[in-house]
């Protein structure tokens, strides 16, 4: 998923299926035991998912996985999946925590539908994930969890890993927590603190099997325990011994190469939605000349963003922990109404408090960006889980009319954009912008080719200085004749003062006014306002050009369609696909694109309301495919849809 | 002249101004006889005296009667959504050191819809200047009953009376761990811009209790602390070093049992007042000295005004620091990270 129009031949198949290459032998660093090296398999993707308690590290071991796959260069995507509580019950199904990882020699677009590897760390994190594998995938289990207790506490009558309902998978059983305190035996660490060092030596474990580096890995933990010397050098140690373990037992016979992905020439970093939003926001700052103000409540999944632009003080970003949303989207307009980049973030319910202020905020017509990182919802829903059924919400969720303008990230990479582009809107039309991610954009992560500083865009704005009526006054309300962006006069300037409020304002004065006439005048322009923001097209990609369904997503969706649609084409489909960044306005282009094909589908995860809104304003029987399950669709599951959608069309015209 | 050591990065006017420069041409809409009318001429009369660019003051509102008030100001203004006022002026006075920021409010505004910002704002200390106007009931929604009302009001809302028992807003804003405390009267105005004075004075938030008079609603809710016959008996005029004094012949004392009472001036001597003593402990006290529904034993005045670090200012000097450590952000770097690898053609 490095790009969004990528045309790379490349197809996300299923797991596993387009291993090539011949076995090489390998000479790895630690290879010094005599022993005949031991065969290495190319392949060109792979899919590893970690699995354990809640307690057990495996979001920190996904993430050096993915920090040592980004290093090597493969093509990447991450899907974290965690309980909402931070500490389920030891050793319960709903305290498994995982992380899934797919990376490949080739331009991939999603975590993949199906691991070829899982690490089960308990037998809770074993049957949880069991279901998801394919036939033939390869299972690492930590036999040393694997009691009677712990197999009776999950509903194991008998021990899965004996009694032959594993045969169709590659069982690796390795007592991960007896060779762990083995190799710390001399740590002087206690059996405990010593036994929570085994995440590392199933990460050296897997670092060996697909032949990642290992330095970034070293570096990382002495600098997290930097404190606390004894226990990074134990951690150090567990996964050397993992990686040595690999080495030297036979169970693992083989080890795989995945060779570097060949994406476009730059710089590359790993990053993930939330720190590519985080750092957008950084640079609309710097970018505007505007000094950033986040007036934020803590919420999953967007407390991210709060913690990271806490850290760029020196970059004149304010930071400020309000005592509810309500307040953080207070701060965050007053601090706009001073000439600020006001910016707040949340997730869905936190958007339901916010509502009047943004209604207040389209009545100012001061920028302001929202943040929203969707979740499952209604209510509290699933707060570490994705959804995109916030769109509805953020169109109409407020009294009276009041339109927001809306901008939806496709990728994690893209949030960095994608905030660029919603400052864009914000300052130059002087109203509040929606930016929707979600969850699965928020903690996913992909390789980011590192933008120049000086390509972004110029978000430099222009205060008010000199009144601007004919008399001589300040008419705050009097607007650009091409934006219909009212000025934006900050407290300092001499002459210019002025008062607003949510009042309904006469036009151009902005004094309070009942008047009938001029309050639909208001309201109309308002709308129009949001109405002319100027978005870029949407494009097609339709290579033949004979494709009679198009396939129309917004948001996260992106990859899971793209992946979709590649099957498709690869199976000798013709489909059409295009996906929205702006929502609210559509681009000019969108109604005719869509009259353009005879079929429409809509994947979304929501009930369908993107669909709705196309029905309403385009008048197309658009179909949706929905899915609200927590997790990003499967591009297995896509593709059938639109195999379906054109086999439909092929039979109608047959008859 | 007076110094006012919060406005020090406030810019000086250019020359004196005048009642008039603080008045806009927007007619006042308040019903004829409101106690707001009053306050706005004290305030606009005041403002002259801070000495700072006109520009640099903004007043921003909630919502209800009194919360029209900045547009009579002829300053920058805001009026915005019901009870949020303390949030977003911390917003703007947490961005913008440079500014004289007041927020205006009222009784529902401010402790009931805005309770959880109102507290807030005084345990944070931003430097903002909070004027609470409570007539004790709700004016712009037509008479319900205000979480200052006395218990058993009869209002529309409570034709049996009303059940709720009242805030003592100053009893509030002292266990929210506010540093500047102070009651005053809509129609005293030597006094409520004695008040002003030393609020604009004080660094950090400072709440002022105004009693304001809702002639349609509530009409002489306060007459008992306005009348020549009883006001002398009834209002405890607190002045920073001097003996509280209770009308004629009584004074307030702390007894044995470390209660703060009023008693004969015969008896025991009088408290001393510390509006700036350390502990809260005293002003609460007197913050509780009035009887909630006659009113009697009223102390106006400020009682409590202590230093505190200031939120704006403790902020902007974490900015600093992190630039004299880190160095000004670079976009590039930030952009780069720790961690990266080259692809070449």
């Amino acid at each position: 998923m490095t790009s969004q129009v990528d045309q790379s031949e490349a197809v996300d198949g299923p797991g596993g299926e387009r291993r090539t290459g011949p076995a090489s032998p390998r000479s790895g660093p630690q290879d010094g035991s005599g022993r005949a090296p031991k065969p290495i398999r190319r392949l060109d993707r792979v899919i590893i998912r970690f699995a354990g308690d809640s307690g057990d590290g495996m979001q920190l071991t996904g993430d050096r996985f993915t920090s040592e796959t980004a290093a090597f260069g493969n093509d990447l995507s991450t899907l974290p999946n965690f309980p909402a509580e931070i500490r389920a019950p030891a050793g319960t199904l709903p305290g498994v925590s995982s992380f899934q990882l797919h990376f490949a020699d080739h331009d991939i677009l999603t975590p993949g539908d199906a691991p070829d590897v899982l690490v089960a760390m308990n037998p809770a994190a074993l049957k949880a994930n069991l279901a998801d594998l394919p036939a033939g995938a390869e299972i690492i289990v930590n036999t040393d969890e694997f009691t009677k207790r712990a197999l009776a506490k999950v509903g194991y009558d008998k021990d899965p890993l004996g009694d032959g309902s594993l045969e169709a998978f590659r069982l690796h059983p390795v007592p991960l927590t007896t060779l762990t305190l083995e190799a710390l035996k001399d740590s002087g660490l206690a059996r405990k603190d010593a036994e929570r060092a085994k995440n590392m030596f199933a990460l050296g474990l897997l670092s060996w099997m697909y032949h990642r580096p290992t330095h970034g890995t070293e570096l990382f933990l002495r600098q997290k325990f930097a404190k606390k010397p004894q226990i990074a050098e134990a951690n150090v140690a567990a996964f050397r011994a993992g990686w040595n373990f690999g080495e030297t037992t036979e169970d693992f016979a083989v080890s795989y190469e995945v060779p570097p992905a060949k994406l476009p020439a730059g710089t590359y970093r790993n990053i993930s939605g939330n720190l590519a939003l985080s750092y957008g926001l950084v640079a609309a700052g710097e970018r505007s000349g505007l000094p950033v103000f986040l007036g934020s409540y803590p919420i999953t999944p967007a407390s991210d963003i709060l913690h990271e632009l806490s850290k760029h003080k020196n970059f004149g970003v304010r930071t400020f922990q309000a005592e509810d949303e309500i307040a953080g989207i207070g701060a965050a307009l007053g601090a706009a109404f001073g000439g600020a980049l006001g910016v707040t973030t949340t997730s869905g319910p936190g958007v339901a408090l916010k509502s009047e202020t943004i209604g207040l905020a389209v009545s100012l017509e001061l920028p302001l960006l929202v943040v929203d990182i969707q979740r499952g919802g209604p209510s509290t829903g699933l707060p570490t889980k994705t959804e995109q059924a916030d769109l509805l919400q953020a169109m109409f969720g407020r009294n009276g009319e009041a339109p927001v303008p809306i901008v939806a990230p496709a990728t994690p990479a893209e949030c960095f954009d994608a905030a660029l582009d919603a400052a864009r809107i914000a300052l130059t039309y002087r109203t509040p912008v929606f930016l929707l991610s979600d969850g699965y954009l928020a903690n996913g992560s992909e390789p980011w080719k590192i933008p120049a500083v000086d390509e972004l865009p110029d978000l430099r704005v222009e205060f008010a200085t000199e009144p601007n009526g004919a008399d001589g006054t300040f008419r705050p309300y009097q607007r650009d004749p091409h934006t219909l962006a009212r000025p934006w006069a900050v407290p300092g300037t001499p002459g210019l003062e002025h008062r607003i409020g949510g009042i309904e304002k006469q036009d151009g004065t902005g004094n309070i006014s009942y008047d009938p006439a001029n309050h639909d005048f208001m309201v109309r322009t308002r709308q129009a306002k949001i109405d002319g923001i100027e978005v870029p097209d949407v494009e097609v990609d339709d290579p033949s050009g004979e494709a009679r369904v198009l396939v129309l997503g917004w948001g996260s969706t992106y990859g899971p369609i793209t992946a979709a649609v590649r099957r498709v084409r690869a199976d000798g489909g013709q489909v059409a696909q295009a996906h929205l960044r702006h929502l609210n306005p559509f681009p000019a282009n969108l109604g005719p694109v869509l009259r353009r094909y005879e079929r429409v589908i809509v994947p979304e995860m929501n009930l369908g309301q993107l669909a709705l809104l196309l029905r309403a304003k385009y008048l197309v029987d658009a179909q949706s495919y929905n899915q609200v399950r927590g997790l990003p669709f499967k591009a297995a599951q896509l593709a059938d849809v639109l195999h379906a959608a054109i086999g439909t069309l092929d039979a109608e015209a047959t008859r | 002249m007076t110094d006012f050591p919060a406005l020090r990065l406030v810019p000086k006017a250019d020359g004196p101004q005048s009642v008039k420069d603080f008045k806009t041409d927007q007619e006042v809409r308040w019903c004829p006889g409101c106690g707001d009318y009053a306050i706005l001429a004290a305030v606009q009369s005041f403002m002259p005296e801070l000495g700072i660019r006109r520009e640099n003051t903004v007043f921003v509102s909630g919502i209800g009667c009194s919360s029209r008030f900045p547009y009579y100001m002829n300053t920058y203004g805001m009026h915005s959504i019901h009870g949020r006022a303390p949030a977003i002026a911390t917003g703007l006075a947490a961005s913008r050191p440079d500014l004289s920021v007041w927020v205006v409010t009222g009784d529902g505004d401010a402790l009931s819809i805005g309770g959880n910002h109102l507290i807030h704002a005084l345990r944070r200390n931003v430097n903002l200047k909070i004027l609470l106007f409570n007539n004790r009931i709700y004016g712009l929604t037509k008479g319900q009953y205000s979480p200052t009302s006395e218990v058993g009001k009869i209002t529309k809302s409570t034709p049996m009376g009303s059940l709720d028992a009242p805030f003592n807003p100053l009893s509030l804003a002292i266990g929210a761990e506010a540093t500047f405390v102070a009651r005053t009267i809509d129609s005293d105005r030597q006094h409520l811009q004695s008040v002003l004075r030393a609020a604009a004075q004080h660094e950090g938030t400072a709440l002022v209790e105004i009693y304001q008079n809702c002639n349609i609603f509530n009409d002489g809710a306060f007459e008992v602390l306005k009348e020549p016959g009883t006001r002398d008996e009834a209002l405890i005029r607190l002045e920073h070093g001097q003996p509280i004094l209770a009308g004629a012949d009584r004074h307030v004392v702390r007894g044995a049992d470390g209660e703060v009472r009023i008693v004969p001036r015969s008896e025991g001597t009088a408290l001393v007042h510390d509006a700036h003593a350390s502990s809260p402990t005293a002003a609460f006290a007197l913050t509780r000295l009035a009887d909630a529904d006659l009113l009697h034993h009223t102390p106006i005045g400020v009682l409590r005004d202590v230093r505190r670090e200031v939120y704006d200012v403790q902020m902007a000097d974490q900015l600093a620091l992190a630039e004299e450590q880190k160095g000004r952000g670079e976009l590039a770097g930030l952009l780069a990270g720790s961690s990266t690898w080259t692809v070449t053609d």
